[in-house]
């Protein structure tokens, strides 16, 4: 039995760390695909060549994350048959299908036109060219589409019966597909994307200004990724309020670990910032606390009673220190967004946004907080969720292969040292093409050179050939 | 009425072979890389397949995806039985992915990716000859899920399958690069393809000597008459196809030895179907047990009878973009 359950909590951890990693990349892809859409549309409007040093410089960028994307998913794909065969055989006829789709739609044609983006700049015309990078671009976007309409039928299952041998079975694909929590997640989760690639795109910028703040490309970038963090910022406190909302009609234990809400309120439950959760004590410890805030956020009326953990039976809790740590991370960063988007609008007002350097140094300083705040936020719905795979439906300690644990303990420890490794090295080369920015490495590019004179960027094939 | 389980178990074998043609020829140059002399060879080797492979890898990713869906038992039953050799490709893989990136980001760690490029792409090559192996010999099944051990899939015709697909995809990638290359790395090809096909065809013959031994159903299939008649056919074209082959490398026809080794997988494919209908786990799960309710393969069709052609269509033009033998400076780097 004992024996069980730790294959159990191993498969989840090794889930979890593979994830974890892997959620970061797509996050990236998606936004940059699109920023990469936006530049080389402004480039070929504008014929202006500071859209086609940033639409080179980070097309690299996006190259090496969406690579780490790719191998970091396939891992994905296999491992629910792998670690999660019970689950897999229940649930496969509802969710496979569109993973299916998932694949059909998004992956091929994101790894079809990735090579005429990547290679195909001297090959093929340049409306061909923003062509595919368009498609690379809605690829990124429909495969979140996809995957977010799975993840959210684990949360919020519809649409679907359950046959003689306990499998689900569909019964209506669009209320399987347009599940309550959907529309809310898939906006969220865009959002974070977005939101995410703004502050890398921002950083960067800041970077280069703070070294020297005649630099167009830096200029340009910053200017960008400001705007979209002032505007994006606040869109996602409401995305995130009303998803939050959303789960509190379908998953309402989720909330009240968020929340930290161990007992009930009758009166009015007080909106916890901190404490410590205790869950063998079933309360909430050096607790600091508005009155009835939690009330007015979630039932927008003070009094309104909230009922709390003490409602649910033990075994059907999720744990709580997780769920409410990693939602007050979530919500922290996300109010430094709105902070940083709003700093950058006065600072721009002010014709100041290049010069503030204390603002400069934020951004940099900001760069990482996306990823930060997805996986928190991540952390925050699926550990929420516990203790189901199909919420409601199907436990997850049900839900595993019969591994035994030594087996399940070799692959982790595989995957832990294969994605360090990899994945260290991945995201130092990110880091340093980031580091050198976009002029330094149109200028003076690594490698022999093997096309003519770099006299003209815009005749130029984005080959700068290599040894 | 059609029989969506059956259409289904095409598709996915269409998808399963296209994937094995497709990543089998890039993982085969992987497999020769410290092979190929200088660094300039593997440069240019390396760019013929780099705009390429990754859609070549999401047909693995839609035989994954799609047995999941289609055959969700199957994928429950098989994939743990399969769990060591699944894991090992799948992080044998990601090596050898990163590599096409890393190799130009990191010139002072380049012998190190271009160790993990070839290294991933042998081991990632054996694990799946090794898949194909053990789901050949036949898994133990209780129930609706797998009752065998985690070495299970360690026996010596596993290990053997692992060495004949090495052979195999070694074949497919030198064979591409004879048809994609000029100069030394064309000559090196064409001395490393003749290698291995010597092999893959040694293989060949030696797996297909062996897999009658291991069920009576498959021998019944292969050697009694009248079903001889049908499935005769087979070795007569595999002949063929290996004469076809050796002209092609004797004579040096750039054109031809690539699409004679796709005829030989495609061969051994139909002689695999062959021995193991109307099983998708041989002789414990058959395609109609395993498969999904028709609600979930009949909203699957409609999306792969539409979107297939289309995928099929693009990823011809994206080859056709860059077709002919590779520019020696190809890349974006």
């Amino acid at each position: 039995m004992i024996e069980t359950l730790d294959a159990v909590t191993l498969a989840r951890v090794q889930f979890g760390f593979t994830i974890m990693f892997h959620i970061i990349f797509p996050a990236l892809s998606i936004g940059l695909a699109s920023y990469l859409l936006v530049l080389e549309t402004l480039w070929l409007r504008s014929g202006k060549a500071v859209y086609l040093n940033l639409f080179r410089f980070w097309m690299k960028i996006f190259a090496v994350a969406f690579g780490m994307g790719v191998v970091s998913g396939i891992a994905m794909s296999y491992q629910f048959g792998t670690n999660w065969s019970v689950f897999s055989d229940r649930a496969g006829p509802v969710i496979g299908p569109l993973m299916a789709y998932e694949v059909l739609t998004a992956f091929f044609m994101e790894a079809g036109f990735l090579g005429v983006m990547l290679f195909g700049m001297g090959r093929v015309s340049k409306s061909l060219h923003v062509v595919a990078t368009g498609i690379v671009a809605a690829g990124t976007l429909v495969s979140a589409f996809w995957i977010l309409a799975v993840n959210s039928w684990m949360h919020t299952p519809a649409g679907f019966s359950i046959n003689e041998v306990g499998q689900f079975v569909p019964e209506d694909w669009l209320a399987i597909l347009f599940n309550p929590s959907f529309p809310f997640r898939l906006v969220h989760m865009v959002l974070a994307a977005y939101l995410t690639t703004a502050l890398v795109v921002g950083a960067v910028g800041a970077f280069h200004l703070l070294r020297e703040q005649t630099n167009a490309e830096a200029r340009k970038m910053f200017s960008m990724a400001m705007w979209m963090v002032a505007i994006v910022a606040p869109l996602q406190v409401v995305a995130g309020d009303l998803h939050g909302l959303n789960t509190l009609e379908h998953q309402p234990v989720k909330v009240m670990a968020m929340e930290g809400h161990y007992e009930s309120y009758p009166h009015g439950a007080p909106l916890f910032l901190f404490g410590v959760p205790n869950d063998a004590d079933q309360r909430l410890e050096n607790a600091i606390g508005i009155p009835g805030m939690a009330s007015l956020i979630l039932h927008h009326d003070l009094d309104h009673p909230v009922t709390g953990l003490d409602s649910v039976p033990d075994e059907d809790q999720p744990p709580v220190a997780p769920v409410f740590y990693s939602f007050r991370i979530m919500v922290g960063i996300g109010l430094l967004m709105v902070l940083m988007g709003l700093s950058g609008l006065v600072q721009r007002l002010r014709r100041r946004l290049f010069e503030n350097r204390a603002l400069l140094r934020a951004a940099v300083a900001m760069g990482p907080a996306g990823f930060v705040a997805l996986v928190a936020g991540w952390v925050t719905t699926e550990v929420g969720r516990q203790p189901y795979t199909v919420y409601g439906l199907l436990l997850t300690g049900d839900s595993a292969s019969p591994i035994d644990a030594p087996a399940v303990a070799a692959s982790l420890t595989a995957f832990v040292v294969v994605y360090f490794i990899v994945f260290g090295f991945g995201i130092w080369y990110l880091l340093r093409m980031m580091r050198r920015g976009p002029v330094e490495a149109e200028t003076r590019p690594s490698g022999r050179q093997h096309t003519g004179p770099h006299s003209s960027p815009m005749t130029q094939p984005l080959g700068d050939g290599h040894d | 009425m059609i029989d969506l389980p059956t259409v289904w178990a095409l598709i996915l074998a269409f998808a399963v072979f296209t994937y094995v043609v497709l990543d089998g020829f890039d993982l085969g140059i992987g497999i020769v890389f410290p092979l190929l002399g200088t660094d300039d060879n593997r440069a240019r080797a390396m760019n013929s397949v780099a705009p390429v492979w990754d859609g070549n890898e999401t047909w693995l990713i839609l035989g994954g995806g799609g047995l999941f869906a289609a055959f969700p038992l199957a994928y429950a039953v098989l994939m743990p039985a399969l769990y060591a050799p699944m894991i090992a490709m799948i992080l044998a893989l990601v090596f050898r992915g990163v590599a096409f990136e890393y190799r130009w980001r990191d010139p002072a760690h380049r012998t190190f990716w271009d160790r993990g490029f070839h290294l991933g792409s042998l081991a990632a090559t054996c694990a799946q000859g090794i898949v194909l192996g053990t789901i050949v010999q036949g898994i133990e099944v209780e129930g609706r899920s797998y009752s065998g051990g985690w070495w299970d899939w360690l026996s010596p015709f596993s290990v053997m399958c692992g060495l004949a697909l090495t052979a195999g995809y070694g074949l497919l990638g030198t064979t591409w690069l004879v048809l994609k290359s000029t100069g030394d790395l064309r000559e090196r090809a064409y001395d490393l393809a003749r290698i291995a096909g010597v092999a893959t065809l040694g293989f060949i013959g030696v797996v297909s000597l062996w897999m009658p031994f291991l069920s009576p159903e498959i021998a019944a299939r292969w050697f009694t008459f009248p079903q001889i008649v049908f499935v005769l056919p087979v070795p007569t074209l595999t002949a063929g196809l290996a004469a076809l082959l050796a002209w092609g490398l004797i004579a040096k026809r750039d054109a031809i030895p690539f699409p004679a080794s796709i005829g030989l997988f495609g061969l051994c494919f139909a002689g695999l179907g062959i021995g193991l209908y109307p099983y998708i786990v041989p002789r414990a799960i058959s395609i109609q047990k395993a498969a999904a309710p028709d609600a979930s393969l009949q909203f699957m069709l409609i999306g792969a009878v539409i979107l297939l052609p289309m995928i099929l269509t693009y990823t011809g033009y994206s080859y056709w973009v860059f077709r002919g033998k590779v520019d020696p400076d190809a890349g974006y780097h």
